[in-house]
């Protein structure tokens, strides 16, 4: 008992609910101003995006710049579910991110096999591929996309869902499974003489960030009263890999605290139009020349420095994994 | 072990949990500022929510560089009761999402009491639902999807209005066209398959052509990206029509003209509001643009002396020509501000109201009057070309 509820889970738990409790009361109480929802709303949904592109990019090493595309399948399948056959939106969520982790699976089979560049090209065309589809389902609306959908994606389901996204990532870094995928990064060939079955643990990957991937698609069509396939285009992953890179590839919190950053970077910037990419991709490239391996490199942020402080210890206020 | 571990998460979660909603839930929600005093206001906030970067930017300029004119002339005029009006510019880089967050921004932190904006369709369906949510009228200058104003159900979107002619009336008046002036007999349709603004207007050019006696010989399609269509025009060529219609925007729209001529292609061509771009005649070339015929909302060279005042201005101010999207931008701040006035005070709802109610009003694109559908009712003009690919009025037409 005392292993299990140790100081560190209790002291998550508690940010994490302070964190909660203290958002929730501002808006049960109408004190949230809409427009600070809105954004503390795509922070959530960027976050599961950013942390399980990571899982993909970041910690098994495999370069897919395509995640928009399971995004899509994700935002797709929850809107037909609630729009058209009038499901409840718990159910759609799950569908849309078990549809997206089945993609997640198809695709990860044939093109896991091709590595670095290759597989970023086949992730590319992977994305471009869904987007089409959804172009030419009239079903679904075509170019202009599906209308109408019912907004109810609330702060409850957003902060519940990417809290257990990432510390189900997080879980599965540490597992037996999730130990395989970095020694893949680390080195493929070595992992393999080791008995680590590669393309099986690359697919499992693939398969994790799809279905994240796909949750955070049903949370943003939710939000967003319509979606069309442009919004899922080849620049809407690279929003999402500049998070990763920029949070270090590897590191969670570092995705977390990039998504953040950049989610009120771009939210400040609107009123600047003239200048917002340009100052957008200055600080890109400022962070990356002193930091190239990202804000937190493969390194992770811990409340166990709040315990060594409260111990006196003097160590960095980053602790390694 | 394994669950007791569990439990306590869960527990602590719940009780974590109840606390925030015991807080929060007996105090209601503190009712919204009482009206303001019957003090006069010192300007007048309208939002603009715009295309300023991203693909469709140029659109997105023109209509806001037309609007902040606007705004200065009537703010040199006194502004509107005698209160300036105020514009307050945000981009919404040409997105859906962030186009729903710049219309809250723009109510809920602002404080707007009415909303321009943005110029296409799928963008303003994105902020749409926070006008109505939040009680605050949008006008869009030039959102032509009909589902803008009206809901799935068929009812009138209270909160939203336009100042454009919706699809289908280009797609009616250009078949027309071809029918009556071209003398056409036969035709052939270009589509862009992944967009509902070309295939919304082929569809009613179709619908109409045929009633009226003619004959659709092919309908072919192309993708936004492609670049090459000479296969598809070969094709188009070898079915002979004697007219070809392309509702598409500028940059396939020159390369098509451009390929057609190439193979031969000397008959009519047709096209709709997406031609409208400075751009096209590099694109395409003089030589390609003759015999070329689009549907627009206005043409600079209309002589009507309100018209040819905003055409000096804007050339004054900002250097070129104005396009359609800055025309309809500049109406769309003339016909809010002349609701504001009828409103009597700056209040969304009396704004609404006085929208709805807008008749006769003459803007540069001609005479406005704003139907029960929210749709204004008002002319079209064709367009088409000199040798030099100078854009020439050809001729008006009354809905």
């Amino acid at each position: 008992m005392q292993k299990i509820l140790n100081k560190r889970i209790i002291l998550t738990i508690l940010v994490l609910g302070l964190l909660y409790g203290s958002i929730q009361n501002l808006i049960v109480q109408g004190k949230l101003n809409p427009y600070y929802e809105i954004n503390l709303l795509l922070i959530g949904i960027n976050i599961m995006m950013a942390v399980s592109l990571n899982l993909i990019n970041g910690f098994t090493g495999q370069f897919s710049i395509g995640h928009a595309g399971f995004m899509a399948v994700g935002a797709y399948t929850s809107a037909v579910l609630t729009v058209k056959l009038q499901q409840p939106f718990p159910l759609a969520i799950l569908a849309g991110s078990l549809a997206a982790a089945l993609i997640g699976f198809l695709i990860g089979l044939p093109t896991l096999r091709l590595k670095g560049d290759y597989l970023a090209i086949a992730t590319l065309g992977f994305g471009e591929i869904i987007k089409v589809v959804f172009v030419n389902i009239e079903y679904v609306g075509g170019a202009s996309g599906l209308s109408g959908i019912p907004h109810i994606t609330t702060w409850n389901w957003v902060f519940f869902l990417t809290a257990f996204t990432v510390v189900f990532i997080k879980n599965f870094i540490n597992s037996t499974h999730g130990r395989a995928c970095i020694s893949i990064r680390e080195d493929e060939i070595a992992a393999e003489t080791m008995g680590i079955n590669t393309t099986k643990y690359k697919v499992m990957a693939f398969t994790i960030g799809a279905f994240f991937a796909g949750a955070a698609g049903a949370l943003y069509a939710h939000y967003f009263y319509i979606i069309q396939p442009n919004t899922f285009n080849f620049l809407k992953s690279i929003d999402y890999l500049v998070m990763v890179v920029l949070g270090g590839m590897g590191s969670i919190t570092g995705s977390v605290l990039a998504a953040t950053a950049l989610t009120i970077i771009s939210a400040l910037l609107q009123r600047f139009a003239e200048i917002r990419m340009v100052i957008y991709a200055l600080l890109l490239i400022v962070i990356m020349l002193f930091r190239p391996q990202g804000l937190m490199g493969n390194k992770e942020f811990s409340l166990s420095i709040l315990e060594r402080l409260g111990r006196g210890e003097k160590h960095g206020s980053v602790s390694s994994k | 072990m394994k669950l007791s571990k569990k439990v306590a998460l869960i527990l602590v979660l719940a009780f974590l949990v109840t606390i925030a909603g015991g807080c929060g839930g007996s105090k209601p929600a503190p009712a919204p500022a009482p009206a303001p005093a019957p003090e006069k206001p010192k300007e007048i906030l309208i939002g603009a929510n715009f295309e300023l970067s991203g693909n469709v930017a140029t659109f997105g300029i023109s209509a806001v560089n037309a609007i902040e004119m606007a705004f200065a002339e009537i703010n040199a005029g006194g502004g509107v009761n005698g209160i300036p009006l105020k514009l307050v510019k945000v981009d919404n880089k040409s997105d859906t999402g962030e186009a729903t967050n710049v219309a809250t921004k723009l109510i809920t932190q602002d404080k707007v009491v009415a909303l321009l904006g943005p110029v296409t369709s799928t963008n303003v369906l994105g902020a749409v639902p926070v006008a109505t949510q939040y009680k605050v009228p949008l006008i869009t200058p030039t959102g032509t999807n009909p589902k803008i104003t009206v809901d799935d159900s068929g009812k009138t979107r209270e909160w939203a209005f336009r100042t454009c002619f919706i699809d289908p009336f280009q797609g009616f008046v250009g078949a027309n066209f071809a029918i009556n002036t071209l003398k056409a007999k036969t035709a052939a349709i270009f589509i862009e398959k992944n967009s509902d603004y070309a295939k919304g207007l082929a569809e009613v050019f179709e619908k109409t052509f045929t009633e009226k006696g003619g004959k659709i010989v092919a309908k072919e399609y192309f993708v936004t990206e492609d670049k090459d269509f000479r296969a598809t025009l070969t094709k188009i060529k070898a079915a002979n029509p004697d007219v070809l219609y392309v509702p598409s925007y500028y940059e396939q729209d020159g390369l098509i003209a451009k390929q057609a001529r190439e193979l031969g292609y000397t008959k009519p061509i047709v096209g709709a509001d997406g031609w409208d771009s400075e751009k096209l005649l590099q694109i395409a070339g003089a030589k390609a643009l003759q015999e070329v015929y689009f549907t627009n909302h206005y043409s600079p060279q209309d002589t009507d002396p309100k018209l040819v005042k905003f055409v000096e201005n804007y050339k004054a101010k900002y250097g070129s020509v104005p396009d359609a999207l800055a025309a309809l931008g500049y109406d769309a701040a003339y016909i809010l501000a002349d609701a504001i006035k009828r409103a009597g005070a700056p209040e969304p709802a009396k704004i609404k109201d006085a929208l709805a109610a807008t008749k006769g009003f003459v803007g540069v694109t001609g005479s406005v009057s704003i139907d029960d559908k929210h749709n204004p009712v008002k002319g079209a003009v064709i367009i088409t070309f000199d040798k030099d690919g100078k854009q020439i009025f050809k001729e008006k037409v009354n809905p």
